[in-house]
Order: C-alpha cells, then sequence, then structure tokens
C-alpha cells in the first residue's frame, strides 16, 4: 500500500522538461503488446492500494499498480467480480496494465467491456499535472468522458493513478455447455441464442467444437441449459479461464512458428473470413483469434472489408505496428488528441498508433 | 461575436451560402418563424437564432459547417429540444441546426442486434421498430416518447433502466460525425470495438461541442420476457435510502429502482391514482426483469430483503396492467409535482448511494431554511437525485433562494463524491456548478479538447464547459447568483 502519486509526477514533469520519452512499465504481462513503445522505464508497480471499496455501492476505486489478482480476490471474497473479465497474462498483471490496454474476457459481449465499467480515473499528463475525471456514481455527464478516452490508450494519454470501476454480483450459478458444430452453424447459433432473453455468458468455438456459458440464478441456468442442449463441461470455469488468459492449447507460444496470432474484432454474424490458418471464436463471434502465416497486409485488408479490424497479437510485430492502421483523417485526429495530453510525446511513445 | 457587432449583412451572406444548399422550405429566417427554435426543455433561457435550417443529408450538413466554417458562424445543433439544461439554446449570431428530418430508421439487423439510424429518430420509435424482433433499445430516459437519439448521444442519457443496463455510451456501436470543418468521420463501427481512441466514449455526452452525429448504430438488446414490479413504503426516507443499499448488497441489480418522497407520492397519486401509499414518508419501485425463473428466485430475495429493512408496506403489482400504472405515476412525477406550486426548479444531481439519507437529509433542512418546499423524485438505484424545488418565478425573493437553493444541492452532491449532473448535461444552465466540480486544469483540458476537435469555436460554443474568467467570478461572488432556474421543467427524469 504505498500512495506515490506525487513522486510518478515529479518524475514526468521532469522527463517533461527533458522532453525524455517514459515507457510506462507495471509488471510487463502485457508488454509483447507495446513493444513498440520506447523510452526510459516509469515504474508503477510500487503505487498501489484500494482506496476504497463499499459492497453495496457496487463500485471499487484502486491505484493503477495493484495486482489485478489482488483485486479479483478483494471482490471474490464479497460475492463480486469484475464483469469484463480482463485478461492478466501474467500473475503480477496490474490493475493499470489492464485499463491502458482495454481488454477484456469471455463475458465482454453479454454485460460490457472494460471501458464500460470505468467510472472515473486520476492520472498523471505528460506535463505532469495530476487530472482526475469521472467519479464513483455510476451516472455522471459533467465535462467530457476523459476517464474512458483512457481504456485502450496504451498509457499514451496519460499514466493511470487511480481507476473507479463499477463492479457486479457474482452470478449465483455457472454451467458450462458442450456442442459440436461446424463453424458457420456455430456462428449462427451464438447470435440466435444471444438475440434470445437467455442468461449466456460466453460462447466460443473452437475446432468443431462449441461451447456456452450460462450464469444466473440456478433455475434459470437449469432451465437454459434444458433447452439448448449439449453436454456439461465439469470444468468449465477452468477453460474459460484458460480462454482468457491463452493457456488454451490453441494459443501454445510454440504452435507458433513464424506465423501470427492475430486478434479479429468483427460484427459477430460475418460469415467466416477466406483466411488461410487456424481459427479460435470468442465473444459469441465478435472476436475470432487466427493463426495465420499471411502478410498483414492480407489479414488487415479481409478485416477491414468484413467490417472490424485486426491487431497483431503475437509474432513478428508489422512493419507499421501490431495496431490495425487508422484512415489518414482519424489519425490526424488522434494526433491532436496526443497533443492535447501529451505536447511532448513523452507518454509511450509509440502507441498505439505511430506517428510519422 | 454578437449579433450588433456583426457586419450587417452577415446574415444576408450566410442566407446567399445556405440558399446554394438547401431548397428555400428548408431555410427559416423569419422572426416569427424562428420563435418555435428559441429554447429547448428548459425555457428559463430564450434566444432567437440567425437563422434555422433543416437539412436532410448528410452532404448538406458538410456543406453547411463547411459554408460556417468559412463565415466564421457559429452552430447549435437541435433534435428534439427536450434537454434540461439549455445545450440547444441558440446564439443570436448563430445558425441552429435542427435535425429533424433525419427521422429515418436506416436499417435493423435482428441477428446482429443492431440498428442503424438517422440521429433525428425518436428513441422510442427504436424500441417500437425492434419489438417485432423480441429485441429493444435500453437506455429509457422519461422523455422517450419525444426525444430523440442524436440528442440522447450529445447528453449521454440514462433513463430508469441504467443500473442493469448503462446509459447511451453503453449501447452505441457506431456514429457517423460531421466535423467543424465538414469532414465525414466514422467512429467506432459494427465490430465490438475500434482502433484507436475510444472516441465514441469521448463524443458520447459531449453535448453537440465537438462535431455534428448524423448518423449512429445501436445495439439491441433481447427483450425480458418478464418484468414484476415490487412497491414498498416507508416511514422515512432515510429507511427507504438504507434499504437500496441492502438491495444492492444482497446481490439484486435491479432493472429500475425508483425513489419518492411524501410529496412527490401524493402529487403523483392526486394526478394518475396508481394507488401509491400516501401516507408513506417515501417509497420504492423495484423493477425485476429476465427469465422467469431468474425473476422468480430474485423477487423471492427482494421481498425479504425489503421487509428486514422495515418496509411498513410490500405490494407485488398484481398485473401488466397495474404494473404500467406504477410506472406512469413515477414517470410523470415531474408534471405533477409541477402543479403544486407555479413553477419547479429541477435538479440532477448524483451521490454515491451510501450517502442517499444524508443528502436528502441535506436537502430537507435546507428546504426549510429556504422556506420552499422540495419534492424527492430520484433514480435510488444508481444515485441520481432529482429534486424539484417549488417556487414562484414572478415573486424575485423566492426565484433568488430557489437559485441559491439549487446551486447548494448540487455543491453538496460533489462535496460527498457525487457529481453535478447525471444525466441532463451541463448546457448553459450548470457552467458555474462545473468550477466547483473540477479543478482550473481539468477545466483546461476540456477545453483543449474542445479545441482538438473543433480549433475555431463554432460549434455549441460557451456551453458545457466555462471559461477560466467564469470561474473566478464565480468564485469571488462566493455562490451562484448568475443562473436563473427553469420556468418548467420538461418530461425529462
Amino acid at each position: 500500500m504505498a500512495d506515490l502519486s506525487a513522486r510518478l509526477a515529479a518524475r514526468v514533469r521532469e522527463a517533461s522538461e527533458q522532453r525524455q520519452p517514459l515507457r510506462l512499465a507495471g509488471s510487463g504481462s502485457k508488454a509483447f503488446l507495446s513493444d513498440a513503445a520506447h523510452g526510459e522505464p516509469l515504474e508503477l508497480r510500487g503505487h498501489e492500494g484500494i482506496v476504497s471499496y463499499q459492497p453495496r455501492e457496487l463500485v471499487v476505486r484502486a491505484r493503477a499498480g495493484t495486482r489485478l489478482a489482488d483485486l479479483e480476490a478483494l471482490l471474490a471474497g464479497n460475492r463480486q467480480m469484475l464483469a469484463f473479465e480482463p485478461p492478466a497474462f501474467g500473475a503480477d498483471a496490474t490493475l493499470g496494465g489492464a485499463i491502458a490496454c482495454g481488454l477484456s474476457g469471455p463475458r465482454r459481449p453479454y454485460v460490457g467491456a472494460a471501458r464500460d465499467f470505468v467510472l472515473g480515473a486520476q492520472l498523471i499528463d505528460g506535463r505532469g499535472q495530476r487530472l482526475r475525471f469521472g467519479g464513483e456514481v455510476m451516472k455522471n455527464v459533467a465535462g467530457y468522458d476523459v476517464s474512458r478516452l483512457m481504456v485502450g490508450a496504451f498509457g499514451s494519454l496519460g499514466v493511470l493513478l487511480d481507476v473507479s470501476l463499477k463492479v457486479l454480483p457474482r452470478p449465483q450459478q455457472e454451467t458450462t455447455l458442450v456442442l459440436e458444430h461446424a463453424l458457420t452453424d456455430a456462428l449462427a447459433r451464438m447470435n440466435r441464442l444471444a438475440s434470445r432473453a437467455l442468461p449466456l455468458s460466453a460462447a466460443s468455438w473452437h475446432a468443431g467444437v462449441m461451447r456456452l456459458r450460462l450464469s444466473g440464478a440456478a433455475e434459470a441456468v437449469a432451465s437454459a441449459a434444458r433447452e439448448i442442449g449439449g453436454e456439461r463441461q465439469a470444468d468449465g470455469e477452468a477453460y474459460w479461464q484458460a480462454l482468457r488468459e491463452q493457456r488454451l492449447e490453441f494459443f501454445d507460444p510454440a504452435r507458433l512458428g513464424g506465423a501470427r496470432l492475430w486478434r479479429l474484432s468483427l460484427p459477430p454474424t460475418r460469415p467466416p473470413l477466406d483466411l488461410e490458418g487456424d481459427c479460435l471464436l470468442d465473444w459469441g463471434g465478435a472476436q475470432r483469434w487466427l493463426i495465420s502465416e499471411l502478410t498483414p497486409e492480407v489479414v488487415r485488408r479481409a478485416a477491414a472489408e468484413a467490417g472490424g479490424h485486426a491487431t497483431c497479437f503475437r509474432g513478428p510485430a508489422p512493419e507499421d505496428g501490431r495496431f490495425h492502421p487508422l484512415t489518414p483523417a482519424m489519425r490526424r485526429l488522434h494526433q491532436r488528441l496526443k497533443q492535447v495530453f501529451d505536447p511532448r510525446a513523452i507518454l509511450n511513445p509509440g502507441l498505439p498508433c505511430r506517428t510519422p | 461575436m454578437p449579433a450588433e457587432t456583426r457586419p450587417p449583412d452577415a446574415k444576408a451572406k450566410l442566407l446567399a451560402g445556405l440558399r446554394e444548399i438547401l431548397p428555400s422550405e428548408a431555410i427559416i429566417a423569419q422572426r416569427e418563424a424562428l420563435r418555435p427554435y428559441e429554447c429547448d426543455g428548459l425555457p428559463a433561457y430564450r434566444q432567437t437564432p440567425l437563422v434555422a435550417v433543416l437539412p436532410g443529408t448528410i452532404a448538406q450538413v458538410q456543406s453547411i459547417m463547411r459554408l460556417c466554417s468559412r463565415l466564421a458562424v457559429p452552430v447549435v445543433a437541435r433534435g428534439a429540444a427536450t434537454g434540461l439544461s439549455g445545450g440547444a439554446l441558440p446564439l443570436a449570431d448563430g445558425l441552429l441546426l435542427g435535425l429533424a428530418r433525419f427521422d429515418r430508421i436506416l436499417s435493423l439487423d435482428p441477428l446482429a442486434r443492431t440498428a442503424r439510424v438517422q440521429p433525428g429518430v425518436r428513441n422510442l420509435a427504436i424500441s417500437e421498430a425492434a419489438a417485432a424482433h423480441g429485441l429493444y433499445y435500453a437506455p429509457d430516459p422519461s422523455s422517450q416518447i419525444a426525444c430523440t437519439i442524436g440528442g440522447n448521444i450529445a447528453e449521454n442519457s440514462g433513463g430508469v433502466h441504467c443500473l442493469k443496463y448503462g446509459l447511451t455510451v453503453h449501447n452505441l456501436l457506431e456514429l457517423k460525425l460531421v466535423t467543424a470543418d465538414g469532414e465525414l468521420l466514422t467512429i467506432g463501427g459494427e465490430s465490438l470495438d475500434a482502433a484507436g481512441y475510444d472516441l465514441l466514449a469521448l463524443l458520447t455526452g459531449s453535448e453537440g461541442m465537438l462535431g455534428i452525429v448524423v448518423e449512429a448504430l445501436v445495439r439491441l438488446l433481447p427483450k425480458p420476457p418478464v418484468a414484476r414490479v415490487l412497491l414498498a413504503a416507508f416511514d422515512e426516507v432515510g429507511r427507504a435510502a438504507d434499504a437500496v443499499g441492502e438491495l444492492i448488497a444482497a446481490g439484486i441489480v435491479p432493472a429500475g429502482l425508483e425513489m419518492m418522497d411524501r410529496l412527490a407520492i401524493r402529487a403523483a397519486e392526486d394526478f394518475v391514482h396508481a394507488g401509491y401509499p400516501v401516507d408513506a414518508g417515501a417509497m420504492l419501485l423495484c423493477e425485476l426483469d429476465g427469465t422467469p425463473e431468474e425473476v422468480a428466485s430474485q423477487l423471492e430475495c427482494a421481498i425479504r430483503v425489503l421487509r428486514a429493512a422495515g418496509a411498513s408496506e410490500l405490494r407485488e403489482a398484481r398485473d401488466e396492467a397495474e404494473r404500467a400504472l406504477f410506472w406512469k405515476g413515477r414517470k410523470s412525477a415531474f408534471p405533477a409535482v409541477g402543479r403544486l406550486a407555479p413553477d419547479y426548479y429541477c435538479m440532477d444531481g448524483t451521490v454515491p448511494r451510501g450517502r442517499l439519507a444524508e443528502v436528502l437529509e441535506g436537502i430537507a433542512e435546507r428546504s426549510r431554511r429556504y422556506g420552499l418546499p422540495v419534492a424527492n423524485v430520484f433514480h435510488a438505484g444508481d444515485g441520481n437525485l432529482h429534486p424539484l424545488i417549488l417556487y414562484d418565478a414572478n415573486d424575485p425573493e423566492q426565484l433568488r433562494k430557489a437559485e441559491d437553493f439549487g446551486a447548494e444541492i448540487l455543491e453538496l452532491s460533489v462535496a460527498v463524491g457525487g457529481s453535478i449532473t447525471g444525466e441532463h448535461g451541463v448546457g448553459q444552465e450548470k457552467l458555474h456548478q462545473m468550477c466547483v466540480q473540477f479543478g482550473p486544469a481539468e477545466l483546461a483540458c476540456f477545453r483543449d479538447l474542445k479545441q482538438a476537435f473543433d480549433p475555431a469555436g463554432l460549434l455549441n460554443p460557451g456551453k458545457a464547459i466555462p471559461q477560466p474568467r467564469h470561474c473566478s467570478e464565480y468564485r469571488e461572488l462566493g455562490g451562484d447568483t448568475l443562473t436563473p432556474p427553469s420556468r418548467r421543467g420538461g418530461l425529462d427524469g
């Protein structure tokens, strides 16, 4: 438990004066995504601790260096959870890293993403100023929504100091169903089920096997399970945890060779893309993992034509970075936003999109 | 530039340019014809615009923005003008851009659960169109019969179901935005996230200051097959507030959780005869929705919790008709309270739920001090208060008191860790309180953000984000003596 806000702000101020780029460093669990960032490391892990948590407010506020695992254990002790199921990718992953990367787990299409649960944030901008946006209330429309803008900005707009999040009660019961389906059928069924009022909380597919998770009151889960059919998976929670953390065999780095692991974010109803490689579906079809040797150009073009975008998660970073290139107009807008928060471009330069 | 210092040919130049873009019937320049555009749902603020236009295509909006950029004419966008903070208040030297003709639902994809809509589509019309597929659009402001999706996006509107289903920002996938210089941008998309910064979040609730929304793709949700509502009466407001916390602590996330105090209960009962407990100190409406099994399980739990929390009376709506009646009372509480006094001033602060009882006591104490009655009607589930201060605007003394009282309530909300506005927006009305909620550095950041999108400051200038001068004046005065309150609020809340 330590509040290093003042020290961190002083360090950023000094770096700003010297125009010294800083690379924001948490536990390094997601460093593979931010390998484009360069600069002196700004160590954030010591800035940790729960600032406030009142279960009946459904809100927790914690410092960015707090270990995600500690935070989730605290919530679990009160039968609550971070409903967006942030992937940790490492035992020491921090809350700040999870929010800065903006990743969400299998429950995302049914309850919302990391950004949907952020209520407020305190940050240090690129001048070393401490700024506070949002708060700890569910509804707040005063001023622009800067806290949500920080989610997925990879620290390029500010160093997160603390974050307030909405939390949700843990479902009374969860059941995982296993059904055999070809890819096209699985996609259609996932979408049909999602358009009905069922307690669906995750849907994945790989190699002919579709898995569905149901969450809610015991009777509601049992009734939906009877209707949907399929086999019960005994260790369901372990499966979803492994999917979220990319520990399924599909994600084994040894399999990758010279290929890349792509994250395709697509409209959930899009038919399978005609791309050579192994494909795993999560988020009811809205997030598709592709292991492929195809060039970045081919993968990105296919994703864009299908109405989505592609991120190179693992394997060699494409020449123009891991993230999907922006259109010229959007790139200009991004540069202007970067200017607002970090006029000397010292925070994680190179992220999330390279500036020419 | 104020109208009087603008060269006399400015209006003529603007009109000449507009005539090249729009048919003449889409241009309104006569003073009398401009009258209906002079205010929104906060009629205490009125201003006739220089010119109003009603374009019907995105290309026209782009051309209008290019023209206004060239002529340096500020632009205020307007949807159905149900807003309660003066966000669509026109400028004397500005163009009012009405989006009423963008009123089509372009497509609805039941399998993908999305609807592509123009900004002038009414909120409720989306749910009506989706109903055939068992889907609906979740955010439901009380003005949903009239308000438009473009305005909902500008304000990040909520409604009675936000605790469970979120605000506008949680139910939006893509925006088409015309920038100040007439460029058309697509923000977000059909996928659940987009590359780059989360501009969708930044733009939602930006009160028309960063761009003009000309199209939106919204998420639709499966309509819960069952919704049941409980009415719980309490002897006093503090007990009802505590019961709200107990419900949440028990792991229940109600679809709606609304509270009314005695004055509001009586006014609503007189108005719609919903069978409300008129002798109670406070009343909760707790709606649970989902599958029959889910609702049955939650209902049982909610009844247990509300009993234990000291409910003096507990009733479930017997049927769909009674459920609708319970809600009708709540949804018409504003106009009902409006009948109790010549005028009322509606506040919109949010507070942490745990501080509800304390804040309500603070409001009651101030009510006694100012000698002005207050009715409380609010979204208890998310801590969004709507105190209605009753007064007579024709009495200058009462008007001043209502203003001071309102300002104190908002400042109290900030002091307990809440916000000056939960869903009505800052607009013209709460500029001063922005100086209480935010420090100079945050306000400077907001101004820089505005400039990043709109370097010439042409989009809804002067709203939502105060200038430094505003704040220093406000602090010197030590209170809000500048803002006239609403005469008659709108439907919202």
